[in-house]
């Protein structure tokens, strides 16, 4: 299936990139998407505190994901 | 109401909107960039927001506030892109009938933005550029 992956901040600037399409197994859950991402993006691996979003609201890690789902990944947040 | 813009705000004008004629207090809240932080100099910050999600949770905060502190009103405005120092980033105006409540909304609201909506600052800096990172 298909998902966008959209990143901000300074994931946006670890990854390069803003967002992309990505096909993705039918049993994918924000863990193994975040696992494959590592793999692929060394600095991902260091960071600690790395938060997600799917489809505009927070997820946790065994959130599994369907077609067309709008992932977003990022550091805690500094609004305010 | 909630705002989300690039283009700076009048809390006069805000007010001026906000208040009716049931209102004994209003409280603001204006959070501005500073010229330092964390012992470095700070030119400016720029800052970035996940619009959808940012507009969604501050929607939800703004109900939370009105139904648990019983108060008339809530605007929140919140800026982003590159902000010199002394500019306003964001303000939070809340209308109640007295002024306990008023404070104690506005002291959540500021509270919540800083836990669950998605924007971020970074520092632009002498030393370089640094992105603030909240408590997550």
């Amino acid at each position: 299936m298909r998902i966008k992956v959209r990143y901000f901040a300074s994931v946006r600037e670890m990854i390069g990139l803003s967002e992309e399409e990505m096909a993705v197994p039918a049993d994918s859950t924000i863990a193994s998407l975040i696992e494959r991402l590592k793999d692929s993006n060394e600095p991902l691996r260091h960071m600690r505190n790395l938060l997600v979003a799917v489809n505009g609201e927070f997820a946790d890690a065994e959130h599994g994901l369907g077609e067309g789902d709008v992932v977003a990944l990022f550091p805690p947040v500094s609004g305010g | 109401m909630i705002v989300i813009t690039r283009e700076d705000f009048s809390v006069d004008e805000v007010l001026a909107r906000l208040r009716t004629s049931e209102m004994g207090a209003l409280v603001t809240f204006t959070g501005v960039v500073r010229n330092s932080s964390r012992g470095r100099d700070v030119d400016r910050i720029e800052i970035q927001v996940y619009e959808e999600m940012a507009r969604r949770q501050l929607e939800a905060i703004r109900e939370e506030a009105l139904m648990r502190f019983g108060v008339e009103e809530v605007t929140v405005i919140h800026r982003h892109g590159s902000l010199k120092v002394s500019e306003n980033i964001m303000m939070i105006a809340v209308g109640a009938a007295h002024r306990a409540e008023a404070f104690e909304a506005c002291r959540y609201v500021i509270d919540e933005i800083k836990k669950r909506v998605p924007i971020w600052k970074k520092e632009i800096t002498p030393e370089g550029d640094f992105w603030v990172e909240g408590e997550p």
